[in-house]
This record gives C-alpha cells, sequence and structure tokens, in this order.
C-alpha cells in the first residue's frame, strides 16, 4: 500500500506535550524534591544504570543491520526513517531521524536539549550528562576535550563533527564497524552496539569485551 | 556472564546514589517486577523514574518492601476488579497509583498538592516551545487559561 506523507494531526505548533502519566510522574517528582524526601540526580544516576533496561532497544539493531546489510545501509543514510521502521519501530518520538555515518576521516557527535521527543526508543535513555548545560556547550566548543572525558582520543586527522538535535530532526549516529567482527550475525553484532556509540560520545564494544 | 564480569561505568562519583545493589534487592522483594536475569526491565522512560523514586522513598525509610508490596496488591486488585486485563502492561500504572497513594497516607503529600502540581506540569509543557526541554517555573502555577 502507497504510503502518503501527510502528517498526523498532532498540533505541535503550540507547545509541547506530556501525556497524563509523565505529567503525574513529573508532579510527584517535584514534590518529593521539594520536601527532600528525593534528590534528582541521585534518581537520574539510577535511572542512568537502566539505560539498556528501558524500551525496544531498536537502535542496535539497526546499527547491526547497517553494518551487516549494505542495501539498508544505504537506505539508512538516504532516509533514515522508513528504514528505522522496517526493523520494526515506526514511532512518534522515533519520527525523522538523520543518521550519521561514522568513518575513519569523520566522527560525529550529537547533542540535544531533550524536549520530550528525545527518540529513546532507538537510542535508549539519554546520559545524565545531557541535561547539563555546561557539559552541553563544552561539547560544541571542545569535542575532542568532551570525547576524552569519556575515554574516547580520536586519531588528530579525524574530523569531529558535532550535530544539535531540533525539533525537527534527530540523528542517529552509525558507528564504524569493529574489526575481529567478520562473520558475525546480526544478533551477536547488535551486543557491540551502545548508546553513547549512537550519540557518537563513545565507540562500539570490541568483540573482546563481550567475549 | 560471572558475577563482577559486566564492565559498570563508575558510580562511585556521587555519595548520594541510590545503589543498583537496592534496586536488584526491591527486585527480589517484588516478585512480580518485570525483570530479567539482570534486574528489572522498562517499557518507558517514566516506568524507571517511578521505580527509581519508589526506591529513594525505601532507602528514606518511609516503607518497607512489605508494604509497598501490599500497596501495589491493594491497587492491582482494585484495578482487577475494575476490569483491567492484567496483562503485564499496566503493572508501573498500578505502580504509580501505589505511589501515589502511599505518599499521601504517610501524609507526605495530599491529592489536592498533587493535582495542583500535576497541572502546573501541564501548563509548562504547553508553554514550551516544541524541541525544548519542559520545565516547571513559579508561573506555572499562578496561569490559568
Amino acid at each position: 500500500m502507497a504510503h502518503d506523507h501527510h502528517d498526523h494531526d498532532y498540533d505541535h505548533e503550540h507547545g509541547s506535550e506530556l501525556s497524563e502519566t509523565q505529567i503525574r510522574v513529573r508532579a510527584l517528582e517535584s514534590i518529593l524534591t521539594e520536601k527532600g524526601y528525593v534528590d534528582p540526580a541521585a534518581l537520574d544516576l539510577l535511572i542512568e544504570t537502566y539505560e539498556k533496561k528501558v524500551g525496544p532497544h531498536n537502535g542496535a539493531r539497526v546499527i547491526a543491520k547497517a553494518w551487516s546489510d549494505p542495501d539498508f545501509r544505504r537506505r539508512l543514510l538516504q532516509d533514515a526513517t522508513p528504514a528505522i521502521a522496517t526493523v520494526g519501530y515506526a514511532g512518534r518520538q522515533g519520527e525523522h531521524i538523520v543518521a550519521l555515518e561514522n568513518t575513519p576521516q569523520t566522527h560525529h557527535m550529537v547533542v540535544c536539549t531533550l524536549c520530550s521527543c528525545y527518540p529513546w526508543p532507538v537510542l535508549g535513555l539519554p546520559p545524565v550528562w545531557y541535561k547539563s548545560a555546561p557539559y552541553r556547550a563544552k561539547a560544541v566548543i571542545d569535542p575532542r576535550g568532551v570525547l576524552k572525558d569519556f575515554g574516547v582520543e580520536l586519531p588528530a586527522e579525524t574530523e569531529i563533527r558535532v550535530w544539535d538535535s531540533t525539533a525537527e530532526i534527530r540523528y542517529l549516529v552509525v558507528p564504524q564497524r569493529p574489526a575481529g567482527t567478520e562473520g558475525w550475525s546480526e544478533e551477536r553484532l547488535a551486543t557491540l552496539v551502545t548508546r553513547d556509540s549512537m550519540i557518537g560520545t563513545g565507540l562500539p564494544k570490541s568483540p573482546g569485551e563481550v567475549a | 556472564m560471572g558475577p563482577g564480569s559486566r564492565s559498570q561505568r563508575s558510580l562511585g562519583r556521587d555519595d548520594r546514589l541510590i545503589s543498583p545493589k537496592a534496586a536488584r534487592f526491591a527486585a527480589r522483594a517484588l516478585p512480580d517486577l518485570p525483570q530479567d536475569a539482570d534486574g528489572p526491565v522498562f517499557g518507558e522512560p517514566w516506568e524507571a523514574q517511578a521505580f527509581a523514586m519508589t526506591l529513594a522513598l525505601h532507602e528514606r525509610g518511609l516503607f518497607k518492601w512489605p508494604e509497598w508490596a501490599a500497596a501495589l496488591a491493594a491497587e492491582i486488585k482494585r484495578a482487577q476488579a475494575a476490569g483491567d486485563p492484567d496483562t503485564g502492561e499496566t503493572y508501573y500504572h498500578h505502580w504509580l497509583n501505589a505511589l501515589e497513594r502511599l505518599v499521601a497516607e504517610k501524609g507526605v503529600t495530599d491529592t489536592s498538592t498533587l493535582a495542583r502540581y500535576q497541572h502546573a506540569w501541564d501548563h509548562a509543557a504547553d508553554r514550551t516551545p516544541h524541541g525544548e526541554p519542559i520545565e516547571l517555573s513559579p508561573q506555572d502555577f499562578h496561569d490559568h487559561d
């Protein structure tokens, strides 16, 4: 069936949206924080430990497929949204995604204001530092330094490009396939793909790390 | 995957941290909790948020796990009586209901305060341009348009 490109009738022009449930959770957290029962920073850190335990985690499958299927890779880089949908996720928060391919020459890194449409179903939960304005600013001014903070050192000749997520466009970094993974199945490759590697603040795991 | 073989990101940087170990303990205390071999799993980020808040309140000593389990069980029972299909999809909705009810019972807050903050967050979302983070500000408690 042909698919037309009419937008869904969601009104995004006049503000953001939170579901009733999200509103209830935020309200409760505000109250508990004000009363000193919870510390949002501690909650964030705990939640971050569940980074791999929230949502469908399609991103890793998308990347693994791009690594092993040249045709899919081409479609992903051309128009990521429908390509991602074929791997099984097509939801509002994952819409309008642009895939950026890392190469030996270019490393992409994404910063984000963490608005209500952060594509968590694809990328997993955002890192805590995404919320920190100074860190975001540093990512723009000194991306190499931020990468170093994350323990990632790239060759001096690799250009680092920083992308700022907007309301319209979210980015998915396609990291370079690790060496030593020849002949691996998509499923096995997916175990190497980390959240951080899909936002460009990390690299995929090496085969030795998941042995 | 043996114990300790998973390379956890360093978490020792913050003393206030709620420990993942406490979370695993909670998972054992609450057998119906959606979980895999490593511990709890969540369908959406808000579920992890609700779980983390509950863990924090437990560590603050607001309740013990048996009391929480009873509150949650009562909520699930109420929902089933009202026709909840009990597919597991709604688990964290029951969880949130139980959490709201229990903090009110403990006198931490009350339903009118909850409603006031919910209204404020709704207002904050409405006035926040799409693409920017939604944050609560004092005006959200006063504007009524």
